[in-house]
């Protein structure tokens, strides 16, 4: 499953680091950010709820770049 | 300006301010420490968090880790020797120039291109008891009548019940020239109504119709990276931790060499002065963020002049492509075939093309069409049984009880009977009837009018061999290519047989050339999909097309291939100009860094100047109308 959603962050370096840790969350297949956009494609493993994951992935990228925000 | 970079802005000018006032106090010593403490906390407070918040979760290495390391330094440094604080403030103060410069420049960039790629309907007028409602465009569902008035946005694909006007399509096609339409015909959605009201009924849920697909595949262009961005990532992943443990050595290393092997003081100060020059200029912005941006921007501008390209990846492809291969017919050709003549026939004229036109009436083929077309009548499908399509070749069917089989010559091989050859350039279709050669109709396509001139525009674009597949006969083929001047030319070949050619071809290719296919994206997916770059035209409406290529036309016109080329050359070389001129100042700075003759004051320039410099460059990738 795939989803798109919005996020709110400064620099592109930022928007790199908050993909490599959304990337590396659990139950995410994989994740692109697009800086211009301001938006990140999640595609979800199979038989993972998304709204779980997503407060995770938000979680790891509030750990790498503190100032930044997950939509979910 | 948003909220925060307000703030910023506030921010900036106070500590610039309070610089300049406590340069004029006549202090000495820690009372003056104390007081420029004060703009540097103003201007720096935020960063000296994050680079605190950085290191509890283990992300030691960011921009606001190096920054805090070198004013930090920098004051201690200042207040050892009572020298000069406004440096370190002003490293800080230029880095908040720099980041409020970006975030402006690229919310600023954002919002331009969006604006170009304005083609979202905001409501749609549904009209109940006779009154005109907006709704919104989600809600309305398939076969609903919708009005559109003149100066509004067709919000959803269509067909016109009443009313004439005309359209500008600008917006989806580059087009200026405005289209007429009237009652009875298809519309598409993202067009403006210019002069009539139109009533239109809806064909598509807003979801599906026309302009939702462009947004989305624009909206979602740049997740697709290209090799540049990519390399970008992976080497500002390298490049800080190493700036980083080089500016450690820097510091710690050669004073204890001085003092121990060469006998010389050991001049801490100015080592470590140095190493935090270093890490001024190791910041990484200039290349991450302009990279990104001048893909985006060439995207935002190649859409506004009708070329959707699905990805940064496909605008890197496509500027290194030196092949560019055709499909004929609706491409070059305009698709539109007309019966010319008949020949060779028994009985009547009228009376073979009925046949032919019954016999194809089954096909949505372009050639059936014209047949049926120059049949003139309304085909009865029941006088049709027993229809065989053989694909590339014809049809057989059983028209009024007779056999009838209409299709080319290796149909007419198939069936072994003896066929006479037509002089004429153009697709023939014999007829067999009840096993009996019975004639042939000559259909004929023209060239548009643009196609001659497009090849011209690809080789000046830098193309150098141009193909062309198609199904056709060697004859027309061979016409076609000698009145444009077309390279290599593959004839009657069936759809399997144009992937095959175009993998013959990509063997053939070498090193970094790429392939382009163009196609109308009628029939020609697997060969869309096989090449480096599938291109099909003439989308505005087929949603076969948009799915299929990586860069899409929105109208037909042949020459938006070079301008398409052009575009993603110009985007490219912009991307090239800005890794080469960061990467390049930032190794000379740190050289002279290390060396000692760059001053912090050349560090910061390394750093957000040449950031500036790389967004404003990177923006001249949404200018595209000249190219």
């Amino acid at each position: 499953m795939k989803k798109t959603y919005k996020i709110e962050v400064d620099c592109a370096n930022c928007a790199n680091k908050m993909e490599d840790a959304a990337r590396k969350t659990a139950g995410v297949k994989s994740a692109t950010v697009n800086f211009m956009t301001l938006k990140m494609n999640v595609e979800f493993e199979d038989g993972q709820d998304p709204k779980a994951v997503m407060q995770a992935v938000r979680a790891n990228c509030k750990k790498v770049e503190d100032d930044c925000e997950v939509f979910i | 300006m948003n909220k925060k970079q307000k703030k910023m802005l506030i921010r900036i000018l106070l500590a610039a301010f309070l610089m300049i006032v406590i340069h004029f106090i006549p202090v000495k010593g820690l009372i003056r420490f104390a007081l420029y403490l004060i703009p540097y906390l103003i201007i720096g407070y935020d960063i000296l968090l994050k680079a605190g918040k950085g290191i509890k979760n283990h992300q030691v290495f960011d921009e606001s880790f190096l920054m805090a390391v070198a004013t930090i330094g920098a004051m201690a440094l200042a207040v050892y020797k009572d020298g000069d604080y406004t440096e370190a403030i002003a490293v800080m103060l230029f880095y908040q120039i720099g980041e409020w410069f970006q975030s402006y420049a690229v919310g600023k960039s954002r919002r331009n291109i969006s604006e170009l790629m304005d083609i979202r309907p905001d409501y749609a007028n549904v009209e109940q008891n006779g009154t005109l409602m907006q709704v919104d465009p989600d809600e309305v569902e398939i076969g609903a009548v919708i009005v559109v008035q003149p100066g509004e946005k067709i919000p959803i694909d269509g067909v016109v019940l009443e009313g004439s006007s005309s359209l500008n399509t600008s917006a989806l096609t580059g087009e200026s020239v405005p289209c007429n339409t009237k009652a009875g015909e298809e519309v598409i959605s993202g067009c403006i109504n210019l002069t009539g009201v139109l009533k239109i009924r809806t064909t598509k849920e807003f979801g599906e119709s026309t302009v939702s697909k462009i947004l989305d595949l624009v909206e979602n262009a740049s997740s697709r990276k290209s090799k540049s961005e990519d390399f970008i990532s992976k080497f500002a992943r390298i490049y800080t931790p190493l700036v980083c443990y080089s500016a450690l050595a820097l510091a710690f290393l050669p004073p204890p060499v001085r003092m121990g092997i060469l006998g010389l003081p050991a001049d801490f100060g100015d080592w470590i002065y140095r190493a935090l020059t270093f890490l001024v200029i190791s910041c990484p912005c200039a290349l991450v963020v302009s990279i990104p941006l001048s893909f985006f921007a060439g995207i935002g501008g190649a859409g506004n002049a009708g070329v959707l390209i699905k990805g940064s990846n496909y605008l890197e492809t496509m500027s290194q492509t030196r092949t560019v291969v055709f499909d004929k017919t609706g491409t070059l050709t305009q698709g539109i075939f007309e019966v010319n003549a008949v020949h060779h026939n028994k009985m009547e004229q009228s009376k073979l093309l009925e046949y032919a036109a019954l016999a194809e009436s089954a096909s949505s083929h372009p050639i059936s069409k014209s047949l049926q077309k120059a049949y003139g009548k309304p085909v009865d499908r029941t006088r049709v049984t027993e229809i065989q399509e053989i694909s590339g070749n014809g049809v057989m069917a059983r028209v009024d009880g007779h056999m009838v089989a209409a299709g080319n010559a290796r149909l007419m091989k198939h069936l072994q009977v003896e066929y006479r050859d037509c002089y004429h350039a153009g697709t023939i279709v014999h007829m067999v009837i009840d096993g009996v050669y019975a004639g042939h109709i000559v259909i004929s396509d023209r060239i548009k009018p643009n196609a001659k001139e497009a090849m011209l525009a690809l080789r000046s674009a830098g193309v150098r061999k141009i193909v062309m597949l198609t199904g056709d006969s060697k004859a027309v083929a061979g016409q076609v290519a000698a009145e444009l001047g077309i390279d290599e030319v593959y004839s009657e070949l069936l759809p399997e047989g144009k992937v095959q050619k175009v993998e013959e071809l990509l063997e053939k290719m070498n090193g970094k050339e790429k392939l382009a296919f163009v196609g109308d994206g009628i029939n020609d997916a697997p060969v869309l999909s096989r090449a480096d770059i599938g291109v099909a035209m003439g989308a505005m409406g087929s949603d076969a097309a948009i799915e299929a290529a990586d860069v899409v036309l929105m109208d037909d016109d042949p020459l938006k291939i070079a301008k398409a080329i052009r575009i993603s050359r110009k985007c490219l070389r912009i991307v090239h100009q800005n890794i080469w001129f960061a990467i390049g100042i930032k190794a000379a700075c740190l050289l002279l860094g290390a060396l000692g003759i760059a001053n912090m004051w050349l560090a910061v320039f390394a750093d957000v100047g040449v950031m500036i410099l790389a967004v404003l460059n990177a923006v001249r990738a949404l200018f595209v109308k000249k190219l």
